[in-house]
């Protein structure tokens, strides 16, 4: 098994405290059912699935309850076995508004009939492998939850050569991927070939930060002495390393296209957490419902890793890892990079939670920005190498155009800059206001062409 | 392992916001602290070489820093803002840039000037075009011309080996020999150079010391409040051009090694040219302007009437900052050209 370095430096990128210590040697286990279960029809990237079930009906574990709705969805399932209390609306984790199924578990987790398993998946039709992936719901369980069928299946005209496992984990905190390629390398590696094999590609990248030699090691063994162009990829640990565009050319040497996709540079990049997805819907025809998630941060008693399922309530895990030791002033879906803020611990665990983080009050700081004293830490930091200072300050000035001219739509919202800011400047936050209004100006320009 | 006492503690929401949640924990008033704090073995060594007249303008200028932002800030309906300690290295700056004797009440104009007109009136900290040190120094300069240039007695290493008194710094006896077609003052050796290097010469009270000044460069590098660019492609440009007129005319020109230790050469390249507000931000824009800021120095200092050129050097790049900025944005990444 060859360990290459990979072909390009980062560009930009920060250190931040990874803190991972808290969670790392924590063995995933898994989560008592609670007696209630609250899943969100967004679970991914895209439309939010259509509701299938209504109040009062009986559903079985895996059972679909929701159906894709458009070609970037994903069908949705049930968690466990139990009534529909109530078909409902509620915010997501990311803010938006979906349908939220809660379902009152009957605590016999009664399966419904599974999926055959499909054991020679070697020689099964590419075209089989991809409609079970569809079929099971999976997402992109980076944190993105982009439709992994979607991804998989490139039109006609992209030649895809390369795919790539991302293991990097480069999020702070969280160590749900690494426990993973600890404990279930197989898993992981049966489903990165099945994947190669609905690709059709030679060259297979497994990409890990070398802040975590045991994940590689784990992964070396289960991969024994592949055919084709297959290595381990060993990154320098460094946020964002795990960021798409970033891997991509971490790992090829490629960058992809501003506006583009990864397969416009003939890759695609799957989270390993996917590929023990795919392998479980193949094997065992289970779809998706379960996922690894870390429950960490300093407030937390024992902060651990868990086998949980989409629709449990982030207070039942917390009561799992013994409750708070000392009070906690944020709750994070998600690592502290990127994560996102949620109002209480009633939010709930979808295919995309791969962490929940708490912090204590002395970890959220509040303060007043400053002016920009120009120190060039966010412009050394940003791995896109925009210019967010300059950026911010168009945007403060509502210049969005001359920001829309400075690229701002390149902006992968990572927050090197706003971490590296020492006046303490919402840059990213500014960026994403300046996305939003660049979108909004081609939607409109777009409208009006059309009329 | 920790005690196992029940746990509950409860959740105390203090904010949903958006990411990220973390944060490098530095800050601006960090920074300053850090500049102080490298400016430090430079005030050691004026106060040692020039008494208490140093420590006496630094108290002066700090002082009236201070005060003016206080003063200013209140003025405009602001918050006082000194927190950030930045008109305490302001204060610093200015004072380690001006000749020992000056009487209390230029320093003090000189310091009103640099917070009140080249800092306040653009809008305070992070709006200021000029370094406000600076521009107050070439103010005083240019208006209080005799205080500004009367120093103090040095003992020369005299040609002929009986060392000799003089009132003026190395820069200046160089550029009034030359306009008055004299060899050059005195040889510059090895001996020479060594003075020179920690600080045994004629000049502002902050600028002496090379040796002091590179410590200080050399912490900043280490707190990362400057990034090597500035300073490295300031000297070496400086250090080339030198070489090439030396190499042409040594008669006429002295050595490189005599252009990086005197005059405000390193105090300039460590401290002034890599102030943030004023200077590029990114890594090729700072190489940038440590370029231009040797060649304006070089120009100033051989073929301009004043003997010294450093302030009038990063007072022109400031200038050009913003150009700067813009020329050297670099490539978005997945974008084949600049913006």
């Amino acid at each position: 098994m060859k360990i290459l370095h990979p072909i390009r430096r980062p560009l930009g990128g920060i250190h931040p405290a990874y803190e991972k210590i808290l969670s790392r040697d924590a063995a995933i286990r898994d989560l008592p059912l609670p007696s209630r279960f609250r899943v969100s029809m967004s679970q991914h990237l895209g439309a939010p699935a259509k509701v299938l079930v209504k109040k009062g009906d009986t559903v079985l574990k895996g059972q679909r309850i929701g159906e894709p709705a458009g070609f970037i969805s994903a069908p949705v399932h049930a968690p466990t076995s139990g009534k529909v209390k109530d078909v409902t609306e509620d915010a997501t984790a990311t803010g938006s508004r979906a349908p939220v199924v809660e379902i009152e578990a009957d605590g016999s987790d009664t399966e419904a009939p599974r999926l055959a398993s499909i054991p020679d998946w070697a020689q099964a039709e590419p075209a089989a492998l991809l409609a079970r992936i569809a079929e099971t719901g999976i997402v992109g369980m980076g944190g993105a939850g982009f439709p992994a069928h979607v991804k998989l299946s490139p039109p006609k005209d992209k030649t895809i050569d390369t795919l790539i496992l991302n293991g990097a984990e480069c999020e702070p905190y969280l160590t749900a991927d690494f426990r993973l390629l600890v404990e279930h390398a197989d898993r992981v590696w049966l489903g990165c070939q099945i994947l190669r094999r609905i690709l059709n590609v030679r060259t297979v990248r497994i990409a890990i930060e070398d802040n975590k030699p045991e994940a590689i090691r784990a992964m070396e063994q289960a991969m024994g002495t592949p055919e084709g162009d297959v290595a381990i990829v060993e990154l320098p640990t460094a946020y964002p390393q795990g960021a798409e565009k970033q891997q991509i050319y971490a790992v090829t040497g490629r960058e992809v296209p501003s506006g583009g996709l990864p397969m416009d540079v003939g890759t695609v990049v799957d989270n390993v957490g996917t590929a023990a997805a795919v392998a479980a819907a193949v094997l065992d025809g289970l779809p998706l419902f379960e996922r690894i998630t870390t429950m960490t941060g300093h407030p937390v008693s024992l902060p651990g890793n868990w086998r949980t399922r989409i629709g449990i309530s982030f207070a039942a895990l917390l009561d799992a890892c013994g409750g708070l030791k000392e009070p906690a002033a944020k709750i994070i879906a998600g690592g502290p990079m990127m994560g996102f803020a949620q109002p209480s611990l009633d939010a709930t665990i979808t295919k995309t939670t791969s962490g929940i983080l708490l912090l204590a009050a002395s970890q959220v700081e509040s303060y007043t920005s400053s002016p920009c004293i120009g120190c060039g830490r966010c412009v050394d930091a940003c791995p896109m190498r925009l210019v967010p200072s300059e950026l911010s300050q168009l945007l403060e000035a509502e210049d969005y155009r001359g920001a829309e001219d400075l690229n701002v739509l390149d902006c992968i919202e990572c927050g090197c800059c706003s971490w590296s800011c020492p006046a303490h400047r919402p840059l990213v936050q500014h960026l994403r206001i300046g996305k939003a209004r660049a979108m909004l100006r081609r939607r409109q320009l777009q409208a009006e062409k059309k009329s | 392992m920790s005690d196992p006492k029940p746990a509950n503690a409860p959740v105390q929401l203090e904010v949903v916001s958006s990411s990220p949640h973390a944060h490098a924990g530095t800050s601006v008033r960090r920074i300053m602290l850090d500049v102080i704090i490298a400016l430090m073995p430079a005030l050691a060594v004026a106060c040692w070489q020039f008494g208490w007249q140093a420590a006496r303008l630094s108290a002066v200028c700090v002082l009236t820093c201070v005060i003016t932002e206080a003063l200013c800030r209140h003025l405009m309906g602001r918050d006082p803002g000194i927190g950030d300690l930045s008109a305490v290295v302001t204060g610093l700056l200015l004072a380690f840039n001006l000749p020992p004797e000056l009487p209390t009440g230029i320093a003090v104009v000189g310091s009103v000037f640099s917070i009140a007109i080249a800092k306040q009136v653009f809008g305070g900290l992070g709006y200021n075009p000029f370094n406000p040190a600076l521009a107050g120094r070439v103010m005083l300069l240019v208006s209080f011309p005799t205080p500004m240039t009367r120093w103090s007695d040095w003992h020369i290493p005299a040609p002929n080996g009986i060392d000799a008194l003089t009132q003026a710094t190395p820069l200046g006896m160089v550029k009034t020999s030359l306009t008055m077609g004299q060899p050059l003052p005195f040889q510059f050796d090895t001996a020479t150079a060594w003075q020179f290097f920690l600080g045994n010469l004629n000049g502002c009270i902050g600028e002496v010391s090379a040796l002091a000044l590179l410590v200080g460069g050399l912490y900043l590098l280490y707190r990362r409040c400057v990034n090597w660019q500035t300073p490295v492609f300031y000297l070496a440009t400086v250090a080339v051009f030198s070489a090439i007129l030396w190499w042409q005319d040594p008669l006429h020109n002295l050595s490189p090694v005599f252009h990086l230790l005197a005059g405000g050469l390193m105090l300039g390249a460590w401290f002034m040219a890599t102030d943030m507000v004023t200077t590029p931000v990114t890594r090729k824009g700072m190489a940038v302007f440590g370029v231009g800021c040797g060649i304006l120095t070089m120009v100033i200092r051989k073929w301009g009437a004043y003997p010294e050129g450093v302030s009038f050097a990063i007072l022109i790049m400031n200038a050009f900052t913003p150009l700067i900025n813009r020329a050297t944005r670099p490539r978005v990444f997945g974008r084949r050209r600049k913006a």
